[in-house]
């Protein structure tokens, strides 16, 4: 019986799109013909928003692009701002910035294994990450008094300095979270049935990846050695030591590697600079009217989901004129086409799972 | 005892027994599934109606009955309605065949504790869970959806090809055994002091996990993935009928056990017969001990969900025809080898 | 510092490159604070990007940024030029060299896309064209992004008003 092509529609409501997405499927006999995501369910008018706000007040904003790791955001935009004003932070506000970076990309990482794992069938390890996820967001509460979309940093530097008990925080923090992920490294990296869903599924070979625009952890997990952080390092990130994982083959076990090598990275990093944190101001003064002389600036970050770019051009006002975001999902989730096409059908929700995507994010 | 207790009250109590029994045991089920994933998650689980959430169970059978009743309008409606009370009949008459224990004596009456004893019992259970793949079907076809529809495929491909090394260990029992009579498996298993579990430790882990498949449960349960599908072949199903799915699949597990249980694990008999040491286990009658096993094999039905992940179809697929029908295939020939040799 | 120079020195050979090929479509190239900034002309728009990706190496379209101009003017009264402005900033690996593309369009104008050259172009287009209305010739699918299909109006554009208008949603 020879079975026609269907189309299938995914969402905008279901259980592992991370979100309100719409995926229309063109399936024939459960290989997959076509994928078509439709986005915009989330759509705020963020960038429209912005230049009707002062720039102290957009930060708080970006929170909301990518709100499982918005700290990145702050962060993506108070240094395009800085860089724009000529803004000079100090050493000991740079380096909380990346303190909380770091942890924040801990706890996007947690999330995104978590998740994955669940699309997969797994669904302890969603709540042995959730579970270590709930320490760094406890953290986040008892510093800037938030879990979720925290307003972690301000135009200048952080808002407060970090206490003894916050550093003591930390360290317990950091000390706790290699038991969890060495659990979950139990259950899920010589799985064989783990194996059997990601080796050799969704492959994306690096040219390819280069081609459609990829960054982050997917892109170097199809080889391609690229980390924002390394080649245009910014907040004092050259003064650490840390290795930036790749992988060969561009599946979704690599994908899975590298983030996991990635979150040991990071607690290596948050240890760094715990260890020589500098003395000093934690934040330059920047005037409460934030006056920028005209001008334009592109300055991006490696956040946890891939690179996150901000163009900002200013009109010697305290709005800007433009803002736009360079968002790494959007131009990630472009990719799912090339790699679902000739696949199962089941692998789609694996393949939508390993680009780690947020809708606020592509959608604005 | 008169004719009429004999012949009439205690056949219509057992036919009540083979209700009650299984929705027993699937309410323990559910409650057991729901405590022990959440004990593995690190989580509690439900615990507040009733002790230690004993109460969950009839809690949700008592919502899914309020529910309201939904059909589509372009679907099959007969073949709708039918599919959930084909899964459900054909799993609890199944359990007629299943002995709990030594027949009890009571005067001079002898209660047999199984509602039928029938020379083939074994290939009548067979031969109603392929029944229930009709179940599968008709609820996906009659429910005039996609995802239902692609469900169903992939369920009934699973059972059907788990259906075969099903039946070749079963057959490999069935030949050291000498018959395919429940009650005479267990009672050869009593005479021959070893328990076939061990005496054909190949065909018992074959058993276990195309059983496991057979019953649409983790790892193997791609077919009603929330994650991919929905809710596979009964997406569309609301309330009562869907508690009707829900309660099929439980006590379809709890027969699969029961079957390991009798088939492989002696059924009534205690362990370690042969040791005087501990014939201080004989205490417990038969009936206990059966009960204990069972309960064993479904906590590692639950142990095992929480454990790992989903097979994906077609390596599911795969590993039946390639590995598990040819591994059950071999070990049959050389059961039949040494069986006729030995 | 030596790396920021050897940056500046390569970007300085690309703007050479550039004008050497494409003469006076190029209005002006300068180095800016985050890479090197070229001001171009929409006529040769497809063959730039061509030339960057394929001659110079700029193997990534990061970004296609467009500004609607239109308060620009003397007194903020109407656009000293052409109203819309597409920024299309370019990336060279491994080297991690910047540079941004800048056309401008007047209202109703077509430029080239950019996706036959860049696959990631694909949707920064569509969403160009969602919130400022600019349409790019040869572009597979050019239809909005995150707006309902029927939505009226641009929203990005300065003079749609923040609030919304009732011919939108």
């Amino acid at each position: 019986m020879a079975f026609k092509e269907i189309e299938l529609n995914m969402g905008p409501q279901h259980p592992s799109t991370h979100g309100v997405l719409r995926l229309k499927l063109r399936v024939d006999n459960e290989v997959v013909r076509g994928v078509e995501p439709v986005v915009g369910y989330l759509h705020r008018g963020m960038e429209k928003l912005w230049e009707s706000q002062t720039f102290h007040q957009i930060v708080p904003l970006t929170d909301r692009l990518d709100y499982i790791a918005s700290v990145s955001n702050n962060l993506a935009f108070v240094l395009a701002a800085e860089k724009l004003a000529g803004v000079e932070v100090p050493k000991r506000g740079q380096y909380i910035r990346v303190i909380l970076t770091e942890l924040q990309r801990l706890a996007s990482h947690l999330a995104w294994v978590g998740f994955m794992a669940n699309d997969i069938g797994a669904g302890t390890v969603l709540l042995y990450g959730f579970e270590a996820r709930e320490t760094i967001l406890d953290f986040f509460e008892d510093y800037a008094g938030g879990r979720l979309t925290i307003h972690a940093l301000r135009l200048g530097g952080v808002p407060y300095d970090l206490t003894p008990e916050n550093i003591a925080l930390i360290r317990k923090v950091l000390d706790g979270l290699p038991a969890v992920l060495k659990d979950i490294g139990r259950l899920l990296t010589e799985n064989r049935i783990w194996k059997q869903r990601t080796v050799g599924v969704g492959i994306l070979n690096a040219a390819d990846a280069v081609e459609y625009g990829l960054t982050g952890p997917v892109l170097r997990a199809s080889g391609v050695n690229w980390d924002v952080r390394k080649r245009h390092a910014y907040s004092s990130y050259d003064d650490f030591t840390f290795e930036v994982p790749l992988a060969r083959n561009g599946d979704l076990y690599d994908r899975y590697r590298v983030r996991l090598a990635e979150m040991d990275q990071s607690m290596s990093i948050v240890r760094q600079a715990l260890d020589r944190l500098p003395d000093g101001e934690f934040r330059a003064k920047v005037p409460r009217v934030f006056k920028v002389q005209p001008g334009e600036v592109f300055h991006s970050i490696e956040a946890p989901k891939g690179e996150l770019g901000f163009y900002i051009r200013s009109n010697g006002t305290d709005k800007p004129e433009r803002v736009k975001m360079k968002s790494p999902s959007f131009i990630n989730l472009q990719s799912l086409e090339k790699m679902c096409v000739g696949n199962l059908f089941a692998d789609v929700v694996a393949i939508l799972g390993s680009l780690d995507i947020v809708l606020g994010e592509i959608d604005k | 005892m008169t004719p009429f207790v004999a012949e009439f009250l205690i056949p219509v109590a057992k036919i009540l027994a083979i209700i009650i029994y299984p929705m027993v045991m699937v309410i323990v089920m559910i409650w057991l599934e729901r405590r022990v994933v959440a004990w593995i998650q690190g989580r509690i689980g439900p615990n507040r109606v009733g002790w230690q959430g004993i109460l969950q169970p009839f809690a949700d059978a008592v919502k899914l009955f309020f529910k309201e009743d939904i059909i589509q309008s372009k679907a099959d409606k007969f073949l709708f309605n039918m599919a959930p009370v084909l899964v459900m009949f054909s799993t609890l008459l199944s359990f007629c065949f299943l002995p709990l224990g030594e027949p009890i004596r009571i005067g001079t009456y002898e209660l047999k504790l199984w509602v039928a004893e029938s020379p083939v019992g074994l290939l009548l259970i067979l031969g109603l869970s392929s029944i229930s793949v009709f179940g599968v079907i008709f609820g996906g076809w009659a429910s005039n959806s996609k995802y239902p529809l692609m469900g169903a495929l992939r369920s009934v491909t699973q059972i059907l090809s788990y259906e075969i090394p099903v039946g070749l260990t079963v057959l490999s029992v069935a030949f050291v055994s000498r018959s395919m009579n429940l009650v005479e498996i267990v009672r050869r298993q009593e005479s021959s002091h070893i328990w076939y579990g061990f005496l054909l430790p190949v065909s018992f882990v074959v058993f276990w996990i195309s059983a496991i498949a057979e019953t649409n449960r983790a790892p193997f349960d791609l077919p009603e993935a929330e994650s991919e599908l929905v809710a596979g072949f009964h997406t569309e199903y609301s309330g009562f009928k869907f508690a009707f799915f829900y309660v099929a699949e439980y006590a379809h597990m709890v027969l699969v056990s029961s079957l390991v249980v009798v088939l492989f694990f002696g059924g009534w008999l205690p362990p370690f017969p042969n040791v005087k040491a501990l014939h201080f286990l004989h205490i417990l009658p038969g009936f206990v001990w059966y009960l204990i096993k069972i309960m064993f094999f479904l906590y590692c039905y639950v142990w095992i969900r929480g454990t790992f992940p989903r097979y994906r179809f077609d390596s599911l697929i795969r590993l039946v025809w390639k590995w598990l029908i040819p591994l059950s295939l071999v070990n049959l020939l050389v059961v039949a080898l040494l069986g006729s040799v030995l | 510092m030596p790396a920021a120079s050897a940056d500046d020195r390569r970007l300085q050979d690309v703007a050479e490159s550039l004008r050497g090929r494409f003469g006076d479509a190029v209005v002006e190239t300068f180095l800016g604070k985050d890479g090197l900034i070229v001001r171009l002309r929409p006529a040769r728009l497809r063959e730039a990007l061509t030339f960057l990706k394929e001659n110079q190496g700029f193997n990534a379209l990061q970004d296609i940024i467009a500004l609607d101009n239109m308060k620009r003017g003397p007194a903020g009264l109407g656009p000293a030029g052409p109203r819309f402005e597409v920024l299309y900033q370019l990336y060279r690996f491994p080297e991690g060299l910047r540079l941004r593309l800048s056309v401008e369009a007047a209202e109703g104008e077509e430029l080239d896309s950019a996706q036959p050259v860049y696959k990631s172009a694909d949707w920064a287009e569509r969403e160009a064209y969602d919130m400022f209305g600019i349409r790019f010739a040869g572009h597979p699918d050019l239809r909005r992004i995150y707006l309902p299909d029927d939505f009226e109006g641009f929203p990005l554009r300065k003079d749609f008003p923040l609030e919304g208008t009732k011919r939108g949603l």
